[in-house]
């Protein structure tokens, strides 16, 4: 049976898998049912994947926030308190889920599923392994953007239908804030479409092996730019402005409890692996790492890069303060976006010359990378400047210290709400 | 196109993450805009200065530690210091610096929520909160060392302190003198410099000098819009006459410089218990009393019940929170015939319309947490 010669080979579950089509096709099955029984345990396999990588992650993300904050974190359910994840979930599931009153029911109820979906439905374009992407789109990376997009109208559904004026300035800050953050991830993405020359999500990764340079060498500003953009997309610290513990209590999701709010939880941590996964694939080499696949599975270099990428998210979130949301919406419309404009234009340009000038890859993209490094470095530094950063008045001061008891050391500096 | 709009009433509290307890703030918005701000307190009243009426001047002690409950050891030293002057007392050396001592210990203690929560009002998720709270842990350690509680202290006493400090108080307080200064080193690297934090808090909440005065704001409120002014040093209590320090003031005004004042504060604490542990004598640590004015006769140095002439006093002290003044009356009986708290939370709170409205509801938090209110000393 060949199938069963295929199965071993698990550096890539695509082939066994493949293995299996050709089986079924040999049972004289029909063309569509090697195609959907694929799917389905295409499917099957990521939700499982995802479910466990969440309930694990849980775990993690509380003991590493543990850690930053100097205490133990949960380490009581289980040995090292490891089914705190699980024990989560029960608890959610168990408790009631408690429906307002005032509420607008049906919303109410379609929000957390509405953006529970799109959420899942983002890994059918991201390639695990080699063959091991459900979905093969040509515009996979256009299909990530639209779905990542579409959670927004469920926030604004669970704010307006929540008849909380907390829920609804959360949900009103989501939208702000999408609206801004999506063309700077929409343009980030550009530049790295424009040098790939395609959409597929596998293409990026074949460009890099074939490179030998993964992307973020060559547009690191890029990258920059869409870890950011991708922050605000899902609702993580330092850019939590739609949840805002400290301002909004919860925000869109302060009315909700039990497994309503689970699948809010649940759904924030499908984006952000949905999120990093992106960011793999697009800008760190997705399932290659310079032969290695060869011996290891790509799937497990692949995840490895996956938790990589999310450890530092949570770094991010035990260590920055939040911003305020206009401050957020300039920072994208006035710095991101800007810097976005030149990184498209360089970048568009560096290809043209490559197409044109028939060069060695070899050749060229050392010089494209060390060109692009220094004009991000510069660039943010310059604009920084521009925008009144980085200078002696908006670096912090210690306070004054004296001796002189009554006197008055007011200079009135500093203009209200800068 | 414009719309139609119309302005809606938030309620910030009185369960709200970040007010601090149960302080209700009642915002009317536009938007994301506040136009009008209303202080609702009383959530907390438990009637500390009536009920205080009912009680022997001794047994008033407990009630100053649930005042302010972050700063337990300056509630007990100002009302124990008004009740003093009021029987002219003289109090032991050894006392007065125990007294500083404490009294410094507890404002680093204090001041270490107050930064905490300011960043988490500015929206770091917890971690710099919980990194403070594990220096004030080690301070709340010396309490316990020195009088069995950590919170609640209990530890002044009208003429001295409850009982002296173990031998191995001051090694360990060496030990944290040590260790502390770098501690504050790495929150002013992490927090001071801290580019969103400056976003957030300069040029918030912005009072001038005559504002603050007007007001009448105290501690770092007022030494955050640049007024110089400090009872330690404007009215030297305690052994405060005998230790060197300066006044951190800010230059703005705004929200940034009360959160760097107390950074500053927090060193200069630390450098008043240096001197302190260098300086500290030996000898009784209560004055003897009069027997006179100890009912019924009743130990003079320890005594449960007293009576103070008839007359008034009000002493002050430099509280975490500003001017913490206890202003009691005596008709010549067992328990003050009048109990009044000078409390700097409180009258701290009065400029909080003037700051919040016309900023957002994202300020309104960093300009509550840069107030630093104790909500069991506002409502008492």
């Amino acid at each position: 049976m060949p199938i069963l010669a295929k199965w071993y080979d698990f550096r890539d579950l695509g082939n066994a898998i493949g293995a299996l089509q050709d089986q079924i096709l040999d049972w004289g099955a029909p063309d569509w049912v090697p195609y959907v029984v694929s799917g389905i345990i295409g499917v099957v396999g990521i939700l499982l994947w995802l479910l466990v990588s969440q309930i694990i992650f849980i775990w993690i993300e509380r003991r590493v926030i543990g850690l930053m904050h100097n205490r133990i974190g949960p380490n009581r359910v289980g040995p090292m308190g490891l089914l705190q994840g699980v024990a989560d979930a029960i608890k959610l599931l168990l408790k009631e889920a408690i429906t307002p009153r005032a509420t607008d029911t049906i919303l109410f109820w379609a929000a957390p599923i509405a953006i529970f979906i799109p959420a899942m439905v983002v890994f059918a374009v991201i390639p695990f392994g080699e063959g091991m992407v459900l979905s093969d789109l040509d515009v996979g990376v256009l299909f990530f953007v639209a779905i990542g997009s579409i959670n927004t109208i469920a926030v604004f559904a669970a704010g307006w239908s929540s008849n909380n004026k907390f829920a609804l300035i959360g949900a009103m800050r989501q939208i702000a804030m999408l609206i801004s953050y999506e063309l700077v991830q929409v343009f980030a993405i550009l530049g790295v479409v424009i040098m790939v020359g395609s959409m597929r999500m596998v293409d990026f990764v074949e460009w890099q092996s074939g490179n030998d340079v993964w992307m973020f060498a060559i547009q690191p500003l890029a990258l920059v730019a869409f870890i950011i953009a991708g922050l605000v997309e899902v609702n993580r610290s330092p850019a939590d402005i739609s949840e805002a513990e400290s301002e909004l209590i919860a925000g869109f999701h302060t009315e909700y409890s039990g497994i309503k709010f689970g699948f809010f939880y649940a759904a924030e941590y499908f984006a952000t692996f949905a999120l990093c996964g992106v960011i793999v694939t697009l800008f760190m080499g997705g399932w290659t790492l310079w032969g290695l696949e060869e011996w290891v599975p790509g799937f497990l270099i692949f995840l490895t890069k996956l938790y990589a990428v999310f450890f530092i998210f949570i770094w991010a979130r035990g260590t920055l303060p939040r911003l305020r949301i206009d401050q957020l919406m300039a920072f994208s419309w006035k710095f991101l976006l800007e810097l976005m404009f030149v990184n498209i234009l360089v970048v568009g340009l560096e290809t043209l010359i490559w197409r044109e000038g028939g060069y060695d890859a070899a050749t060229v993209l050392p010089i494209f990378a060390a060109i692009n490094w220094v004009l991000a470095i510069g660039l943010a530094i310059f604009w920084a400047r521009m925008l009144g950063h980085g200078t002696a008045s908006s670096a912090g001061k210690r306070a004054t210290l004296t001796q002189e008891l009554g006197a008055i050391y007011y200079e009135g500096a500093g203009t209200p709400g800068a | 196109m414009t719309l139609k709009s119309e302005p809606y009433v938030i309620n910030v509290g009185p369960q709200h993450p970040s007010t601090h307890g149960v302080f209700r703030l009642r915002l009317t918005m536009d938007g994301e805009k506040i136009i009008d701000a209303e202080m609702i307190i009383g959530y907390l009243h438990r009637s500390m200065e009536k009920l205080a009426e009912e009680r022997t001047y001794t047994q008033n002690i407990p009630f100053t530690d649930r005042t302010d409950y972050l700063a337990a050891m300056t509630g007990n030293l100002a009302y124990v210091m008004a009740v003093e002057k009021m029987m002219e007392i003289d109090v032991p050396e050894r006392a007065d610096w125990l007294r500083t001592i404490m009294a410094e210990l507890q404002r680093f203690a204090s001041h270490c929520m107050a930064v905490g929560t300011f960043a988490n009002d500015c929206g770091t998720w917890q971690t710099p909160v919980m990194h403070m709270i594990r220096d004030r842990e080690k301070i709340l350690d010396l309490f316990e060392m020195a009088c069995g509680a950590r919170l609640t202290t209990n530890y002044m006493r009208i003429g001295g302190v409850s009982r002296d400090i173990p031998p191995e108080f001051l090694p360990a307080l060496a030990v944290l003198l040590k260790d502390l200064p770098k501690r504050v080193k790495e929150y002013e690297d992490l927090l001071l410099n801290n580019e969103i934090i400056i976003a957030r808090s300069r040029g918030i909440a912005k009072l001038t000098p005559e504002e603050a005065i007007a007001y009448s704001l105290s501690g770092p409120m007022l030494r955050g819009s640049g007024v110089a002014w400090d009872l330690r040093k404007a009215d030297p209590y305690a052994a405060y006459d005998k230790v060197e320090f300066d006044i951190a003031v800010g230059t703005n005004g705004d929200a940034y410089d009360r959160f760097a004042v107390r950074m500053a504060e927090m060193l200069q604490s630390l450098r008043i218990l240096e001197q302190c542990a260098d300086m500290i004598t030996e000898g009784p640590i209560h004055a003897r009393m009069s027997t006179s004015t100890v009912q019924p006769v009743g130990d003079p140095v320890a005594p449960l019940v007293i009576r103070p002439p008839e007359g008034e006093a009000y002493a002050r002290i430099e509280s975490p929170r500003g001017e913490l003044g206890f202003y009691i009356v005596s008709d010549g009986g067992i328990a003050p015939y009048r109990f009044h708290i000078r409390a700097p939370s409180f009258i701290n709170l009065t400029p909080l319309k003037k700051m919040t409205v016309g900023a957002t509801i994202a300020d309104a938090v960093v300009v509550l947490g840069s107030v630093d209110i104790v909500v069991g000393e506002v409502d008492r």
